[in-house]
């Protein structure tokens, strides 16, 4: 019998989430894939697994309960950092860690950034398109709920890894370059937009982030004009109520609004971790720092492998710490109970 | 403002060009949009990893590791001066499909609405579709959803500003002389005039995406009844329905 992982108990968005299915801009469909592309890197890394090939569970705002059917699992814990235990003793995250047949995973809310990952050594399911990830909004794939089982892979090792995680969970300063209308807009409201202090709406998805702010919103005359153009993610639209939206990797292919700008492609997994309410700010850059920022997104992606350790047990990480015999002579605590 | 310059080519972000032959709508434009974007699938340049339409403009997604913009904008604009491209024919291999679909009653029920605002009757409002030969001027929105145009010169209504919360797969959408058909069940603002027996997008398909920009549609209006055998058919249909273009 094969390797499953059993999902006992689903949160609300949980998806299968690969690099996406880049190429069918043409045919109406976006390119999809995870909403943190590093995370699917990071996960790989700690299985020594190889990140192309990597397909994971990505788990909206919070994960569920899972448990390890028919052999052991190696599992890899990355992205938003979320409260997780195995059999009740609380993990390390990010980090990699053999799941015992019969064993339950708990993954809680997260404390940071909204989208985690529970990557799963050999994870499969059917190809559509060249990609195993679900698109909700085109209707490949889908949430998936409790009760689902995925093949997976007998564990290849044991786990036991950590790596420093870049943050990309707190908002903060997001890079965005000129996009196709941002000249109708007007110098003033292009600086008011680099002014602003935004807020992610908790309304957010797979789809796009409309951010919220106190004052006018961005609108400008040429508005109702813009017949629908492609959009692509990273695209910042102004909406019918001023507030600039931006588009995320599940978008739609055509929009009708115009765009202030478009977020560089190394910001844009802060726009989408950042949880609700997170505060976010936007800043003009040349093409060159955007091109910068890609090469050296790209060299830390690569570098993933090198940059992974073995796991110092943390005291929390030991279920049994009161048993262990911390000084000797001491008497253990856990037999006074 | 003043007008601009089309052909314009655009940077869209640090990846991509647009390409825009118009700022409004025109058959002229779409026809030079969809030539060039194959002018440009036939020149293969490296670095260029996907093209597509939209109803007036070619988008080109590109390595920038690769290729600099300034020497992809180098070969776009040699490539746009090298004809004029709203004279250069519609690509090859586009296909004709002919779509039986319910036009109004229950499968349509905007369909009179619809016509009210075009000036005319229902049924006249049904010829007039039925005898209009639609370009696939553009695919998008969402997967396999085509925009079709055009129809004639009434047709140019607004769309809805309530939407129409359900509307099923294969529905027909009409708004600004234009049609669209739904791949997937949906909620839109186009007035929902009909249901046609497609499936735009079919999965686990070889070819899953039926439909190509520049091919044409013509609607068959039929019965009810005819409707649902066709729909029940359309596994091995669908292929029947199209023939070659020349």
């Amino acid at each position: 019998m094969s390797v499953r992982l059993h999902i006992v108990k689903a949160g609300p968005g949980l998806s299968l989430q690969d690099f996406g299915r880049p190429g069918y801009l043409a045919s109406g469909l976006s390119r999809g894939g995870a909403m943190d592309p590093l995370a699917l890197a990071e996960g790989a890394a700690l299985m020594r697994m190889q990140a192309e090939e990597a397909l994971a569970i990505e788990m909206a705002g919070a994960g569920g309960r899972f448990r390890a059917e028919g052999g052991d699992l190696l599992i890899a814990l990355t992205g938003a950092p979320m409260q997780a235990r195995l059999d009740g003793a609380r993990l390390h995250w990010p980090g990699s860690y053999l799941l015992r047949e019969g064993a339950e995973l708990e993954i809680g809310g997260a404390s940071a950034g909204s989208y985690g990952y529970l990557s799963v050594a050999g994870l499969d399911a059917p190809s559509i398109l060249g990609a195993r990830s679900a698109h909700l909004a085109g209707g490949i794939g889908g949430a998936l709920s409790s009760g689902t089982r995925l093949d997976a892979q007998p564990a290849p090792n044991a786990g036991g890894l950590t790596l420093t995680a870049q943050d990309r969970f707190s908002g903060g300063l997001i890079r965005v370059l000129p996009s196709v209308q941002t000249d109708q807009f007007g110098d003033d409201a292009r600086g008011r937009f680099e002014a602003t202090e935004f807020r992610k709406d908790a309304r957010a998805s797979r789809m796009g982030a409309r951010m919220a702010h106190d004052g006018d919103g961005f609108s400008q005359d040429a508005h109702l004009a813009i017949l629908s153009e492609i959009i692509v993610p990273g695209d910042i639209q102004v909406i019918g109520d001023g507030a600039p939206f931006v588009l995320l990797p599940e978008c739609q292919t055509m929009g009708g609004y115009p765009r202030i700008a478009t977020v560089i492609a190394a910001d844009l997994p802060r726009v989408a971790q950042a949880a609700p309410g997170t505060a976010l700010r936007f800043r003009f850059v040349e093409l060159e720092e955007a091109l910068k920022a890609r090469a050296a997104a790209a060299r830390h992606r690569k570098a993933l492998p090198d940059g992974v350790t073995p796991r110092i047990r943390d005291p929390h990480d030991i279920p049994d710490l009161l048993s262990y015999q911390l000084v000797g002579g001491v008497v253990s605590a856990k037999a006074e109970e | 403002m003043p007008r601009p310059e089309f052909p314009q080519v655009r940077r869209m972000g640090e990846a991509s060009l647009l390409v825009s032959f118009d700022d409004a709508l025109s058959m002229r434009a779409n026809a030079a949009v969809l030539a060039f974007r194959a002018a440009v699938e036939a020149e293969a340049w490296d670095a260029v990893e996907e093209t597509a339409t939209s109803l007036k403009s070619v988008y080109l997604r590109f390595d920038p590791d690769r290729l600099d913009h300034a020497t992809l904008e180098d070969r776009v604009c040699a490539l746009l001066e090298a004809r004029d491209w709203h004279e250069a024919g519609l690509p090859e291999g586009r296909r004709l499909w002919r779509i039986p679909a319910v036009l109004g009653g229950d499968h349509g029920p905007q369909l009179e609405e619809a016509a009210e605002m075009a000036g005319m009757t229902a049924d006249a409002a049904i010829e007039a579709i039925a005898a209009t030969r639609l370009r696939v001027l553009t695919i998008g929105f969402a997967p396999g959803l085509p925009y079709l145009g055009q129809l004639p010169d009434a047709f140019d209504i607004a769309r809805k500003t309530e939407l129409t919360p359900r509307v099923p797969k294969g529905g027909l959408g009409l708004a600004i002389r234009q049609m669209v058909m739904f791949p997937v069940e949906t909620q839109t603002g186009w007035r929902w005039i009909g249901q046609a027996a497609f499936d735009g997008f079919r999965q686990g398909a070889d070819a899953p995406f039926a439909l190509k920009a520049g091919d044409e549609v013509q609607y068959r209006p039929v019965s009810v009844t005819e409707y649902e055998d066709a729909v029940a058919g359309l596994e091995t249909g669908l292929d029947a329905m199209a023939e070659p273009l020349e």
